[in-house]
């Protein structure tokens, strides 16, 4: 989905808030937070992509104004009403008041059709693909070429697998692109490297 | 519950924290005594020091370094360093002096954090997400790294669950100490790549 967490590239943001040796954490909440996800991966309640996904279905003004682990908090919240584990009206009584949830998910994929295997130094563009549910395509590399620099591990397909669909794992290649074709005259100039799964890939002639 | 008794004001977040945990609780799930492993973890074990052992050691040992470009986790693993099931891969990325590396997350916030750990407040912001592959050489040079321009600059988006970490650069002055010497030098921020020791 092209949602507000699609963050790379986007102008208009400030000043990285940076200090040598900052925290991860600044509340006893956040580590609970981090640790009942946690806990709900480790039981099978949900996978990493559905985390993912839930977190990306806040609404864009909660998203931009929650923190990282408000954020965390919403997606186990939702995803613990969708999944069954409790109502919104139980979590909402014991809250003693409104429990912000995501919006609800558009329907998964399977693996796109006729994938094509890449090997180091291949010239290739990302799909002009657009998709309603969790893609881990960053809108910033839609339709780029880029040059494949080395394969990694299969790895589970997220537009299936944070919508509960079948699908097989997958290649995902390192593409380097070039900020000049990302984003023309625009961008310091360096190469952005990207994870990219095989589904989002084809051959640049 | 009908819509005029639900509550008018949003819940303050340590009630909905609680609330799932109580929610875990009475599904007998166990939550607290997982809670304090968990933060345990992410505390003591979960530490930068880990990724500046394996910086040590490639800085030291070649074949070491060999075998981590190769294959990171498998050499990580010789350190009696371990990942996330669902981390499949670790790639280490050298920085030269003419090279520098730098990783960011701009869908999320996804890290090697067993191995560098757990991402500083600043990593997971918009600003930084937003930033730093459109405009990495300005948003370093904020963050206190001016690199020359004769020096390239690669940003590595972790899109998917493999997981990067930076080498950075031994300093000269440092060349011939030994490992446990060199572990106190590499800091987190420069195993992200935003700093350079």
């Amino acid at each position: 989905m092209d949602g507000i967490h699609d963050l790379g590239g986007r102008q208009g943001f400030g000043t990285i808030r940076y200090a040598v040796g900052a925290p991860a954490f600044h509340a006893d909440w956040e580590k609970r937070v981090n640790a009942l996800y946690g806990m709900a991966v480790r039981r099978g309640i949900f996978n990493m992509d559905e985390y993912r996904h839930a977190i990306e279905r806040m609404p864009a003004r909660q998203y931009l104004s929650a923190s990282y682990y408000e954020r965390s908090l919403t997606s186990l919240l939702t995803l613990c009403v969708e999944k069954g584990i409790v109502t919104r009206e139980e979590l909402e009584h014991l809250a003693q008041g409104i429990v912000p949830l995501s919006e609800p998910s558009a329907p998964g994929r399977t693996n796109l059709p006729d994938p094509e295997t890449f090997q180091p130094g291949d010239l290739v563009r990302v799909k002009n693909d657009f998709f309603a549910g969790h893609v881990r395509m960053p809108g910033y590399i839609r339709g780029k070429p880029g040059v494949v620099v080395s394969e990694s591990p299969r790895y589970p397909f997220p537009d299936a697998h944070a919508h509960g669909v079948e699908a097989v794992d997958e290649p995902t290649y390192d593409v380097a692109f070039r900020t000049e074709d990302l984003w023309p005259n625009s961008a310091d100039s360096a190469l952005v490297h990207v994870g990219v799964f095989q589904s989002y890939l084809e051959r640049a002639l | 519950m009908n819509t005029q008794s639900r509550p008018s004001q949003v819940a303050p977040i340590e009630n909905r924290v609680a609330a799932i945990e109580a929610v875990f609780e009475q599904r007998g799930m166990e939550p607290k005594p997982f809670i304090e492993t968990m933060t345990h973890a992410a505390e003591q074990e979960w530490v930068p020091r880990n990724g500046a052992r394996v910086v040590a050691k490639a800085w030291t040992d070649l074949a070491f370094r060999q075998r981590l470009f190769a294959n990171g986790k498998d050499a990580v693993a010789e350190l009696g360093l371990s990942m996330p099931a669902h981390h499949r891969h670790l790639v280490a990325l050298e920085n030269t002096d003419t090279i520098h590396n730098v990783i960011v997350c701009t869908l999320c916030s996804c890290t090697a954090f067993t191995i560098i750990g757990l991402p500083p407040d600043w990593y997971k912001d918009l600003d930084y997400r937003a930033r730093v592959v459109r405009e990495s050489r300005t948003v370093l040079r904020e963050m206190g790294l001016d690199l020359p321009p004769e020096i390239e600059i690669r940003v590595w988006d972790t899109t998917a669950d493999t997981r990067y970490m930076v080498i950075p650069v031994q300093p000269p002055e440092t060349i011939g100490w030994p490992e446990e010497k060199l572990i106190d030098i590499v800091t987190k921020e420069s195993m992200i790549g935003v700093a350079r020791l």
